[in-house]
């Protein structure tokens, strides 16, 4: 976080802060009793850096013009930028329990004209690059040195529009958009690699003109160095941090699972996931 | 030769001859410029590229996208005079609504040309969840609409404004010429929300001017008045609709055109009103399917205002039209002034 994001709780590990987007996305699980809680603790490192660590912005004014833009494409994955959004102070722990209800600020899917600080309505997947290239050609007509960033999964690297997008954001330049991909290589109907097969992604990125690296989503200071990485090289080019990530992170009995898209979890589960994450609070 | 089940035309091992018009002279396929320039009137050049460039001279939040068709959309006198606010997309209209959306979500106000068939079709999903969903300013601009080049049904929008119709928070517009397309650039700048705009460009015929005709975003006019029948007409069909009346006129019957360039939201209170005027009949009149278009959309205006009258459409079938020449193809299809005439002229009977 930099000196313009006030931070909510001072001098916080992101091994904390990561916890806390844990807990917080367990506890909005437990409101529907099921979900995308599989990604939400698989991603929550990466939001951790993001937020706590990359992201320049103003916890109480959202829209403040100089914040780096966070476009979440995968609606899905709202949860847990609720959560990482709740942890920034962006919005309030109190409405937690409201999560997928009626007139809830935090519907199933993300939606920009729902939520403070959600940039982009996601859900109909192959969209957010496309926006977010058009967010980063308007930055740098108004020279505003802002990054955009794109949170994209494995298995929206088959809708073709997303390709559009990667080959525009190359075609103009855009040093200022930072795309990160999360590889967990789950999607609805089970594997991602045994439907559209993404592999071997790095290199496609790196054939249309990205600036590419691969980490391990869940190594707090490998992805901490790929952000600081993406932001400080000169190249005229995008970047993408491809990060993979392990669904259910951080909940062994959850991670052991085969399908993990959309996890049931009984209603005597959710405590037993808390209660486990409890035991490895870190400092 | 059978060629299938599945094929819409029976015909396709019969070899052919030149064809030749009635005047002597071969029909060539009037395709990519679709001018409507070739029926004795005056025309403009480029009256939405013009527009633009006049517009953005006092507006820098006007920008320009198009994937690959800004000649063939009048983008490039645009491009010409603000090539810094241009954005050349390329063959990928889906990332080139998606960027327009995301301009508009940093303040600026893009207009983005396309084919209507690609925009409606191709690009849907984006026009909808990153544009429409957000209601923000970005104008699509069209060219092909309907019957307005003879590639066939791969450029031919004849579902597009029954497409853009069922769209919440877009405003659709059909312009009549290039008065009007000029004058609707404009207009459209400062709409808060998302516009899709249809375009005939090139050599637009200039109709509108000499009836002192002004554009307003969402109003029907009159253009003609007229007590047998009244023309609902929208888009170049209102010309059509004007050359119908004349040709009527001279066989006693008088009749009416109101043109509804804004097909959505419609001017339910105008149209209601003239229709409710005199017992006349009314037929209107699209260059677009019979399916969900202005006829569609006017009928069931008029029957939930309980506006009981004789009611008819001339409209595109609901088909995959031919590719052909266009001056054949709108004979065939029925949307020629003669047609419209002797349609009528049979309804009246």
């Amino acid at each position: 976080m930099t000196t313009d994001a006030a931070p909510s709780k001072s001098n916080v590990s992101l091994a904390r802060r990561a916890w806390n987007i844990r807990r917080y996305a367990l506890r909005m699980g437990e409101v529907q009793g099921q979900g995308y809680i599989g990604q939400a603790l698989g991603i929550a490192d990466v939001l951790a850096v993001s937020y706590f660590h990359a992201l320049k912005f103003r916890p109480k004014e959202p829209e403040w013009e100089g914040r780096d833009r966070f476009c979440l494409s995968i609606g899905h994955y709202a949860i847990a930028l609720y959560s990482a959004m709740i942890e920034a102070g962006i919005l309030p722990e109190s409405e937690l329990e409201t999560y997928g209800m009626d007139d809830s600020r935090m519907p199933m899917s993300g939606m920009a004209a729902y939520t403070p600080g959600m940039e982009i309505t996601g859900g109909s997947l192959g969209h957010g690059l496309g926006i977010a290239v058009g967010m980063a050609l308007g930055l740098k007509r108004k020279k505003n040195p802002a990054f955009v960033y794109n949170m994209l999964s494995d298995g929206e690297l088959g809708e073709g529009s997303t390709w559009e997008a990667v080959m525009s954001a190359v075609q103009w330049k855009l040093d200022n958009l930072i795309a990160i991909v999360d590889f967990n290589d789950q999607q609805a109907d089970g594997k991602t690699t045994a439907a559209l097969c993404a592999e071997p992604l790095g290199i496609k990125w790196e054939a249309f003109g990205w600036h590419v690296q691969e980490v391990d989503g869940n190594d707090l200071p490998a992805v901490k160095r790929a952000f600081d990485t993406a932001r400080a090289i000169k190249e005229p080019v995008p970047r993408v941090i491809i990060c993979k990530t392990k669904m259910c992170k951080g909940v062994p009995f959850l991670e052991e699972r085969e399908i993990t898209h959309f996890v049931r979890v009984e209603a005597d589960e959710w405590a037993k996931a808390i209660a486990h994450l409890d035991t490895e609070m870190p400092q | 030769m059978s060629v299938g089940p599945n094929s819409r035309r029976s015909d396709k091992y019969t070899p052919r001859s030149v064809p030749v018009s009635a005047d002597g002279t071969r029909l060539t396929t009037s395709a990519m410029i679709a001018s409507l320039d070739a029926e004795g009137r005056s025309t403009v050049a480029a009256p939405f590229g013009n527009a633009l460039v006049e517009l953005a001279k006092t507006r820098d939040d006007i920008v320009g996208l198009t994937a690959d068709l800004s000649k063939y959309t009048d983008l490039h006198v645009f491009a010409k005079a603000y090539p810094d606010r241009f954005y050349q997309m390329g063959m990928a209209e889906q990332v080139m609504i998606s960027a327009a959306a995301g301009l508009a979500r940093e303040g600026f106000t893009p207009y983005a040309t396309t084919y209507a068939v690609f925009a409606s079709r191709r690009a849907y999903d984006f026009v909808c969840m990153a544009i429409a969903e957000e209601n923000l300013p970005v104008r699509i601009v069209c060219a092909l609409p309907g019957l307005t080049t003879g590639y066939g049904p791969s450029h031919q929008a004849t579902d597009d404004l029954a497409i853009m119709r069922a769209m919440p928070n877009l405003t659709v517009i059909d312009p009549c010429d290039a008065t009007e397309i000029a004058q609707a650039t404009h207009a459209i700048a400062d709409h808060p929300g998302p516009v899709y705009m249809r375009l005939l460009r090139g050599n637009v015929p200039d109709v509108l001017g000499q009836y002192g005709y002004k554009f307003e975003l969402g109003k029907a006019k009159t253009i003609r008045d007229g007590s047998d029948v009244l023309f609902v007409s929208t888009g170049f069909m209102t010309m059509r609709a004007l050359d119908a009346a004349a040709r009527l006129e001279k066989d006693n019957v008088s009749a009416a055109v109101l043109h509804v360039p804004t097909i959505k939201p419609l001017d339910v209170a105008t149209i209601v009103a003239a229709a409710s005027k005199g017992g006349r009949l009314v037929v209107t009149a699209e260059n677009h399917s019979i399916t969900g278009g202005l006829g569609e959309a006017v009928g069931a205006a008029l029957m939930r205002a309980g506006v009981n009258v004789p009611f008819r459409q001339i409209a595109l079938p609901d088909e995959f039209l031919d590719a052909g020449a266009l001056p054949t193809l709108h004979a065939q299809y029925g949307i020629t002034a003669d047609a419209v005439a002797g349609a009528v002229k049979g309804w009246l009977k």
